[in-house]
């Protein structure tokens, strides 16, 4: 039948010639481009021992900011949480006590402030979100671990370190 | 025999076994880092510098596997298949000459367990063998795919046993004797049996690749169709002498092969060498030189592994059958006129 479109195309298979019955040059040829890859140098970057350099704007790991005295900038507003898509950050607020200006720039600090990493999704929602510039998602590949539960971060791996060590 | 002569042989008998074994284990992870270089990838690194200890790790790792003997099984038989496999497999080294003859003051030490004067024959009388280890382990396991596996190994051995034993024909046309430690000195300097005998090189070659059951001929284990063909029940150590016998056969028959047509010990300028190094490092180095051949007709068994897809079994069947007999009989027939006009 006449092809409406034009685009048909008539193909025909030749049969193999006595080389390519005769299978040996056909391996010969695949030996070839075996040994090729052989000299090749592996791939591979062996990832505890070799890392990969990462792209400026890489989302890693998140850390609660300090500012310039050394103060965690963190007001607990929520706002993080809030954007957060996949609902992986929690916090509970309390108020600064006299005697704590060195340690919370503001009257309001998060007491606790936890993200479950098997939840994030890396986006930098979190770090839009911020008013106060206290969350980066600066850091390195979340390490693997056994248990779940040890995959919600607290303040203790979240926090940067202090300014004077 | 004096004791001596007995102490002799029975510490050469010992030296072959470690060796075949060490290579054997060492096969393992060379196979396994071959392919990743031919893979672009790294291979095993972890355990020790570069993986070297990988085999160590290894077969440790299969003593300590639990031991599996299925219900339905029969017990003696299913013990008695790996037994036969690493069995055969580990006999074969007997009749292979590794080296010229030492001369130690009046004493000739030659470097072949024995030098009996049908040794092809018996080669091929432990290849054959080598089949019921196969064979039974996948009777005994009495499971449909353990079965269908043997079926298909020990179908597969016979039918390359025949071209096999045809591609020889026309090398005993030319050696004119069966006795491999014969054909060893007849192949001086570079007189190889593959110049005289290319044809017949590549047929046994290839009947190598089947006898082993290695790739492109892996039908009897091959996973896709099969589970884990003859071995699927197996685990822990039997298991392991499976896989072990494997690796021994592919030794082996490297050092055949390379005895058979690639001169065995011999090099060019052998004479020149052994004259200026004397009677005992020369010969050593013929039997290094011989140790270079296996290692390179193992390595070119990897090679092949990791480039060529498995045979369908038909087109597995065919090849024997409709290719590689007729050749073998037409270089046989070619070979036999040859030497008559040249006689």
């Amino acid at each position: 039948m006449e092809s409406l479109s034009n685009k048909k195309k008539q193909l025909t298979v030749k049969p193999l010639n006595f080389w390519e019955r005769a299978y040996l040059p056909a391996i010969v040829s695949g030996l070839a481009i075996t040994m090729k890859h052989f000299f090749k140098k592996p791939v591979t970057i062996a990832y505890p021992d070799v890392k990969r350099e990462f792209s400026e704007n890489y989302r890693g790991l998140h850390s609660l900011k300090r500012d310039e005295n050394g103060a965690e900038r963190c007001t607990a507003c929520g706002l993080c949480a809030l954007s957060c898509p996949a609902e992986a950050i929690t916090m509970q607020a309390a108020e600064r006590q006299k005697g704590e200006e060195n340690l919370y720039r503001e009257e309001k600090y998060a007491a606790v402030y936890e993200i479950n990493m098997l939840r994030c999704i890396f986006c930098g929602l979190c770090e839009e979100a911020c008013p106060k510039e206290a969350i980066y998602l600066d850091g390195d590949i979340v390490p693997s671990d056994y248990l779940r539960k040890d995959f919600i971060y607290g303040k203790d791996k979240l926090v940067e370190a202090p300014l004077n060590q | 025999m004096e004791l001596t002569d007995i102490a002799i042989k029975f510490g050469l008998i010992i030296v072959i076994f470690l060796i075949s074994l060490v290579v054997a284990m060492y096969s393992t992870y060379a196979e396994r880092k071959i392919a990743a270089f031919f893979q672009d990838r790294m291979g095993p690194n972890r355990a020790g510098p570069g993986g070297m200890f990988q085999p160590l790790a290894d077969g440790m790792k299969m003593f300590m596997k639990e031991e599996i003997i299925p219900t339905n099984a029969t017990p003696f038989l299913f013990i008695v298949g790996p037994s036969l496999a690493i069995l055969t497999a580990c006999i074969g080294s007997a009749v292979i000459p590794w080296g010229q003859n030492f001369v130690i003051g009046d004493k000739i030490i030659p470097l072949q367990v024995t030098d009996i004067n049908v040794g092809i024959l018996y080669i091929f009388g432990v290849v054959s063998l080598g089949v019921y280890g196969v064979m039974i382990g996948g009777w005994a396991s009495n499971n449909k795919y353990s079965l269908l596996g043997a079926i298909r190994a020990a179908s597969q051995n016979i039918s390359y046993e025949i071209s096999m034993g045809l591609s020889i024909i026309a090398l005993l046309l030319v050696t004119g004797t069966l006795s491999l430690g014969e054909i060893a000195q007849q192949q001086h300097g570079w007189h190889w049996n593959v110049i005289y005998q290319p044809v017949g090189f590549i047929l046994f070659l290839v009947c190598a690749f089947a006898e082993t059951n290695r790739t492109p001929f892996d039908l009897p284990e091959c996973e896709t169709e099969l589970v884990g063909g003859y071995h699927t029940e197996y685990s822990s150590m039997k298991l392991g002498f499976y896989l072990f016998a494997e690796y021994i056969n592919m030794f082996i028959s490297s050092a055949v092969m390379a005895t058979l047509y690639w001169g065995g010990y011999n090099y060019p300028g052998m004479d020149w060498v052994t004259a200026h190094v004397g009677p005992v490092i020369g010969p050593l180095i013929g039997t290094a030189v011989f140790f270079a051949k296996i290692f390179a007709f193992i390595f070119f068994f990897m090679w092949v592994r990791w480039t060529i897809p498995r045979f369908r079994y038909d087109q597995l069947m065919d090849l024997g059958w409709k290719i590689l007999i007729p050749l073998a009989i037409a270089n046989i027939v070619v070979t036999g006129i040859v030497i008559t006009l040249l006689n």
